[in-house]
């Protein structure tokens, strides 16, 4: 693929020097003292963009359904719809932050759970572009909510780093419990575990029908 | 040459320590008590808006290979320093963050798109990066003595450092889905970035 790999071999192996350098230097100079004093808002920053995905079950149950859908897919879906969703979902955020209104994004949120929990139950097969925007639009709904509620004071900068970390490990989670499915019993759990999110999302639409907080 | 489990976690440990470290977003400098040149070894660290865009580009440029990854290791630092260098020599402190972030959010794109790129165009994209961030930088440094140039020698030699270790362990990646998990990296920069754009442009209430 390369056609020098002896220098390729070098650079690789210097840098594994470097790294451990690097690591080592990285610790010695991290000035944890700098925490004694607040600036400009790190206090809410990333620890609070990290803990915001993580904070409500109908944003947990749809992040990891879009992980297990995409396992059930298989490649090529399986890594394009998580990175779709944390994109688009950030265009949503923006919005969200810009002040741009938009109509029944909670109903949006609670069909989100159910649609995607539907279809890990059914182990729908669309087109990869029709899955792509099925998820696209719930990833907007969903990163709207989350622009429109972040806390004012926070380290922007921090608060995103945190906030998309989050999302991307809840991708990861549905698609390593999605991984089941290669495995015959594995695809009946799996099947099951969509109905489980359904389920969820039929609670969170009642909810959002109803006007109730979740 | 296969890349091997704890190499790959260890590298995107190194990445989520760098990351999450950072622990403020300031154009100026930290005072660490070491002198000027690890205020500016220190600064790349703690300053998410440089760094981020820097880890786009040199995952991008191991992604390509190694000709792209030496490329960028000595053309990003280089145009940091001349950007540094143009920087000290104005009089008023320069912001831009839209412009950052539009920048951060363009990196994050080709790194999540992995399109094939010349060598030259790459190279070209690490001097220009390094002249816009360095000039930013550069306008916040102390002018009155000589510790900004050895701030800008500090933020070049962690600018080396970052790009050698981030771009050999994506050069030496085989495995397909380790490749995939960069571009991912990619698209996480992207999502951050837009979020950043919307914060830069945020509306009360």
């Amino acid at each position: 693929m390369f056609p020098n790999t002896h220098t390729m071999k070098n650079f690789v192996q210097h840098a594994g020097a470097a790294r451990r350098s690097f690591i080592t230097l990285f610790l010695l100079l991290y000035p944890l003292t700098v925490f004694a004093h607040k600036r400009g808002g790190e206090a809410i920053g990333f620890a609070s963009g990290f803990f915001h995905p993580i904070s409500g079950l109908d944003h947990i149950l749809a992040m990891v359904a879009v992980g297990m859908w995409g396992a059930q897919l298989g490649a090529p879906a399986m890594w394009v719809l998580p990175v779709v969703f944390p994109m688009v979902m950030a265009l949503g955020g923006m919005m969200g932050l810009m002040g741009i209104k938009l109509p029944g994004i909670e109903l949006c949120i609670a069909l989100s759970a159910l649609a995607l929990g539907f279809a890990v139950c059914r182990e729908a097969r669309p087109k990869l572009w029709i899955a792509a925007i099925i998820v696209g639009v719930f990833a907007i709904a969903h990163g709207h909510a989350h622009g429109t509620e972040l806390p004012l004071g926070a380290s922007g900068v921090l608060y995103s780093i945190g906030f998309v970390i989050a999302t991307g490990l809840l991708h990861a989670l549905g698609i390593a419990i999605g991984l089941v499915h290669r495995w015959a019993v594995g695809r009946i759990a799996l099947r099951v575990a969509g109905a489980v999110v359904a389920i969820g999302g039929v609670f969170f639409l009642w909810k959002a029908i109803s006007g109730e907080a979740v | 040459m296969r890349m091997r489990r704890p190499r790959l976690i260890l590298f995107w440990l190194t990445l989520a320590i760098a990351l999450i470290a950072a622990p403020s977003a300031h154009a100026h400098l930290m005072n660490t008590g070491f002198g000027p040149f690890s205020d500016g070894l220190t600064h790349l660290f703690v300053t998410p808006e440089d760094l981020l865009p820097v880890i786009a580009l040199a995952l991008m440029a191991g992604l390509r290979g190694p000709r792209f990854g030496r490329a960028v290791l000595f053309a990003l630092p280089v145009g940091w320093l001349v950007g540094s260098a143009a920087g000290l020599l104005l009089a008023q402190p320069i912001t831009l963050p839209v412009a950052e972030t539009i920048v951060t959010i363009a990196l994050g794109a080709l790194l999540a798109t992995d399109r094939p790129l010349p060598l030259a165009f790459v190279a070209c994209l690490a001097i220009l990066l390094g002249l816009f961030h360095g000039i930013l930088n550069g306008s916040e440094l102390p002018k009155a003595s000589s510790s900004g140039q050895i701030s800008s020698a500090g933020v070049a030699a962690a600018l080396f450092v970052t790009v050698s270790l981030l771009g050999g362990q994506a050069a030496s990646m085989r495995v397909p889905w380790a490749r995939v998990a960069v571009r991912v990296a990619g698209s996480w920069i992207v999502a951050i970035g837009l979020l950043m754009l919307g914060w830069a442009m945020r509306v009360p209430g």
